[in-house]
């Protein structure tokens, strides 16, 4: 990974986790009603630690299979970019049960709707930090024109 | 295909199921007198079945709806001597539909249907602020 890769790595790859979250969080939504649906969610920390890792991992050796066992895209040359959404069905919890319904399902909408605004929230800074950055490197790179 | 894009499959998969629950309702509330219907027996009471399912390349789980129920409660009986479809003891079967019940199923659709376009909005205002990086 050169440097400027790994400069935006961090908020790259969190963006990515983001926006899978917040597929996650519409489909519990989406499935508010759906008999004996069970609301999922992922660990953000834990699965952006692994996302990360992975990218490490893959950058150093380029294999077809990656640290977390996620089948990605075989890379046979240094240039090419791993694929693969790095996010595994291990990965997604069961929210925890506040209050049961009779038709099994355990979606709260509240909390889902608090979730979602909060994730989009997150993922706006996240856009504005990586914004910051490359306004950073550009700065740089213009310096004694 | 992006997380966000398929976002916007989810939630109109959502749609479009919470848009086929307030069609039955509207069946039902409409049809809520019809004591007789081209089979000769009253108007049944329709419900949906929903059911997740995995829409777009990601598998998480979007809505579809499973089948549509005739709801098996017996018919309110009527006292109306004086309709054609009275039996000996002058009483009418009327549909088995249960207003309330409607109401309350109508309300929580629209409400179901009102956080899908949020969902949607929200995924659009995020997909649109992406296109931005990067542009200042």
């Amino acid at each position: 990974m050169d440097k400027l890769d790994a400069l935006f790595d961090f908020n790259a790859t969190a963006l990515r986790v983001r926006a899978q979250r917040q597929e996650i969080l519409a489909a519990n939504i989406a499935n508010a009603d759906t008999p004996n649906y069970k609301a999922r969610d992922i660990d953000f920390a834990a699965s952006l630690k692994k996302a990360l890792e992975a990218n490490v991992a893959s950058a150093a050796n380029n294999s077809a299979v990656s640290s977390n066992g996620n089948m990605s895209l075989t890379t046979t040359h240094g240039q090419h970019i791993p694929g693969g959404n790095g996010l595994s069905e291990a990965d997604l919890l069961y929210r925890p049960l506040i209050q049961g319904s009779v038709d099994g399902n355990s979606v709260d909408g509240e909390v889902e709707r608090t979730a979602f605004v909060d994730n989009a929230i997150h993922y706006e800074a996240n856009i504005t930090m990586l914004n910051a950055q490359i306004k950073d490197m550009t700065t740089a790179l213009n310096s004694g024109n | 295909m992006s997380s966000l894009q398929n976002v916007f499959n989810i939630s109109s998969s959502a749609m479009s199921a919470q848009s086929q629950r307030l069609n039955t309702v509207a069946s039902n509330l409409a049809n809520v007198d019809s004591a007789t219907s081209s089979s000769g027996q009253p108007y049944k009471s329709k419900q949906v079945i929903f059911e997740a399912t995995p829409v777009g390349t990601s598998g998480h789980q979007g809505v579809k709806v499973n089948k549509v129920i005739e709801d098996q409660t017996p018919a309110r009986m009527v006292h109306d001597p004086a309709n054609p479809l009275a039996d000996k003891d002058g009483m009418v079967a009327m549909p088995n539909v249960n207003a309330t019940q409607e109401m309350v199923n109508m309300i929580s659709t629209s409400r179901s249907y009102q956080n899908n376009v949020e969902t949607m909005n929200a995924a659009k205002t995020m997909l649109q602020r992406t296109l931005t990086i990067g542009q200042n």
